[in-house]
């Protein structure tokens, strides 16, 4: 899960790391006051979005006066804002951080993250902050430093002085309350960057990303209060309330599939049969007649889906189960959308013959994942839904 | 015995009372793998299809003597300590099946089962199988073929799209390891590879990858190496960045984990590839014809 730059600050706030002062709003009007109440004669005024490369997308922007951070605010709350990450469509900017402005003498990083190779925590430390890390450890390897760490013991102080010393700057106890922070809240990812020393000698975390571990949330019910569903997809948040595994992309083939691994190969197959994936669907295990239900409200309620593909491998379950579920849903829908369907493992002979016999004349099957991904791109391309006139199409907002 | 389990290994399994415990105890049982006992602790005296059960691991030991191995079913928020439980009563292969433990609490209880020298499966894979002799975990027996090649997977279903392709075409399997999905597991494909060449059994080997992290380029520095040949397949080349693909560890994070550098590494190092999921079993086949080993 990620949070906004300003929750992070909060948290980091929480664990005695320094971070600039100021306030989040969703009103301009109230920038100002806060600006008001920071005073100075500098502020940085800060999209709040959880997509990275704000800053290019005019996102982050310094303002002289309290008035300007009001205009500023303004002009950010009206628009969406696109970077490499939100995809063209952008995404809008509900909330914006004020702070008050600090003048910088030099920045560095600081990251604590997970090594999965190396099974440990590692604490990724740079004399070149504010700009994108991983172009530093290409260029200039020897400006990065990681130290790693066990998770049983944290960071001992004579690690911390290590970094601290690598970066010339006394950071010892923000980098134990980082990884401390890191552990207690079961993240997989803080990053810290820039660190920044101010002119007057002061460090403070100018910018803060932080991700927690899905699978340790159920402890932490103060990190699940700060999900924010409109940073999600909307398809994807409506799946979530419905328990399955679910990322929505940009094609126009629906996937219905059971396990992961089979999901990507299968979203893959429809890639090199010349189509294009709407989402990453994994229905689970049981794949029961509420699952498809469920699976089925969701693929449906995309507007870019034109054809369904369902591909299930029925190892404990049967896929007689499946076919039955199947065939019931389709009869349900409103729209009679073409729904090709491959079935393999356990009873798939029983399983194909419910569908050929059911008389439902949109529902095609094939036998191999290639066969079924090919009849779907086909589908896809001979069945066009032209949008009716004077209503336009909206995406399905929760 | 081809690798890590065969028809002599004394199984049990831990969360047997559970819905997915007790469905999956039966399986094994009937599958002809040597479940001698379950455990759920507060339930001891039960039994489950015939099979007993214990309150903890140190009473099955008692019972029956040394146990060779273990299938974890219980709940992520106990499964560590269900890990820890097994390696103190010195069970040497703990094969984890749940989902959704926090990665920082499995690297404590790896780090703890390592020291006690036993080795862990998972969490959140579909388990291990020796085809013909012993099943532990959730797959479906009946699509394994005894036979030579060896199957290493990060995902499940996949690994049966991939087995029952090969079984169609005649091709038999020696063992099949389900190394599991998260960013953290207890056996890595190194360690499995490592064990296939080593085991005269397994003539060849199939890797199953997916997006996210580093593993498949591990696998690959270490298939340099070996005399067996491999047929790979990595799934996600249209996986977007930075979105979790359903198991926890499939995620693009920045510039690592992407498909193309994994299938590079993995061509580069010699591994045929597998382009499409459909063709893993008929990769398998030409490349044995190809290189006349008979499977």
């Amino acid at each position: 899960m990620n949070i906004h730059e300003y929750q992070a600050k909060n948290l980091l706030r929480q664990y005695g790391i320094p971070v600039p002062e100021g306030a989040v709003t969703k009103s301009a009007a109230k920038a100002k006051k806060i600006a008001l109440k920071l005073g100075g004669d500098i502020f940085a005024v800060k999209a709040q979005i959880h997509a990275g490369g704000r800053g290019k997308a005019g996102g982050i922007q310094i303002a002289r006066t309290p008035d300007e951070v009001q205009s500023k605010a303004a002009e950010m709350l009206k628009k969406k804002l696109v970077t490499y990450q939100t995809g063209p469509e952008g995404k809008k900017v509900r909330k914006i951080l004020i702070e008050k402005g600090e003048k910088i003498k030099k920045e560095y990083y600081l990251g604590v993250v997970i090594d999965r190779s190396k099974e440990k925590i590692s604490v990724i430390a740079s004399t070149e902050g504010g700009v994108d890390i991983e172009e530093v450890a290409k260029k200039s390897p020897e400006k990065i430093f990681v130290e790693y760490l066990d998770p049983l013991w944290g960071i001992p102080d004579y690690k911390a002085r290590k970094i601290s010393k690598f970066l010339g700057i006394d950071a010892t106890d923000i980098i134990k309350n980082l990884v401390r922070m890191f552990i207690e809240k079961d993240c997989s990812l803080c990053e810290i960057n820039p660190l920044a020393l101010t002119e007057d000698g002061k460090i403070l975390a100018l910018d803060a990303k932080i991700n927690f571990d899905d699978n340790a949330l159920f402890r932490h019910k103060d990190i699940q209060k700060l999900y924010d569903p409109y940073e999600d997809d909307p398809r994807d948040v409506k799946a979530r309330k419905v328990g399955i595994s679910y990322v929505g992309l940009d094609g126009d083939i629906g996937c219905l599939v059971n396990g992961a691994g089979l999901a990507m190969a299968t979203m893959d197959e429809i890639l090199l049969a010349g189509g294009k994936p709407a989402n990453f669907l994994d229905v689970g295990g049981g794949a029961s007649l509420e699952q498809v239900r469920s699976a089925f409200s969701i693929l449906m309620s995309d507007k870019r889906v034109k054809v369904v593909f369902v591909n299930i491998f029925g190892g404990i379950m049967r896929c007689d189960t499946v076919a039955n579920a199947l065939v019931q849903v389709a009869k349900e829908l409103k729209k009679k959308i073409p729904i090709v369907v491959r079935l393999e493992g356990t009873n798939y002979d029983l399983g194909m013959k419910i569908i050929q016999e059911s008389g439902m004349d949109n529902i095609s099957t094939a036998s191999s994942i290639r066969e079924g991904a090919e009849l779907a791109v086909m589908k896809s391309k001979d069945f066009s839904i032209k949008p009716k006139r004077g209503r336009k199409r909206k995406e399905e907002r929760i | 015995m081809a690798i890590l389990v065969g028809k002599d290994t004394k199984v049990i399994i831990q969360g047997i009372t559970g819905r997915n415990g007790s469905f999956h105890a039966k399986l094994s049982k009937e599958y002809g793998t040597k479940v001698v006992a379950g455990i759920t602790p507060g339930k001891a005296g039960q039994n489950v299809d015939g099979i007993p059960v214990f309150d903890s691991c140190e009473d099955v030991v008692r019972e029956f003597g040394k146990i060779d191995a273990t299938c974890i079913f219980v709940p992520a928020k106990f499964a560590p300590d269900s890990i820890i439980e097994a390696a103190d009563s010195g069970i040497k292969l703990i094969v984890v099946i749940t989902e959704g433990i926090p990665t920082i609490d499995f690297i404590k209880a790896k780090e703890y089962a390592k020291s006690k020298g036993s080795i862990i499966i998972g969490p959140n894979c579909p388990g291990v199988i020796t085809p013909e002799a012993c099943r532990i975990g959730i797959m479906p027996g009946y699509i394994f073929k005894r036979g030579s090649v060896g199957v290493v997977s990060r995902s499940g279903t996949l690994t049966y799209e991939a087995v029952w392709q090969m079984t169609r075409l005649g091709i038999g399997q020696s063992t099949c390891v389900g190394i599991g999905g998260d960013p953290v597991v207890g056996t890595t494909f190194v360690e499995v590879l490592d064990m296939f060449e080593k085991d005269p059994e397994t003539k060849m080997v199939v890797l199953i990858g997916e997006i996210g992290g580093t593993a498949e380029q591990e696998a690959a520095e270490f298939i340099k190496k070996m005399t067996k040949p491999v047929v790979a397949f990595v799934a996600g080349r249209t996986a977007p960045a930075g979105k979790r693909m359903g198991h926890a560890g499939a995620i693009i994070m920045g510039s690592s984990g992407r498909w193309d550098d994994k299938v590079k590494a993995l061509s580069d190092a010699g591994a045929t590839i597998a382009e499409s999921p459909s063709e893993i079993g008929i990769k398998v086949k030409e490349l044995a014809d190809r290189r006349q080993i008979s499977l």
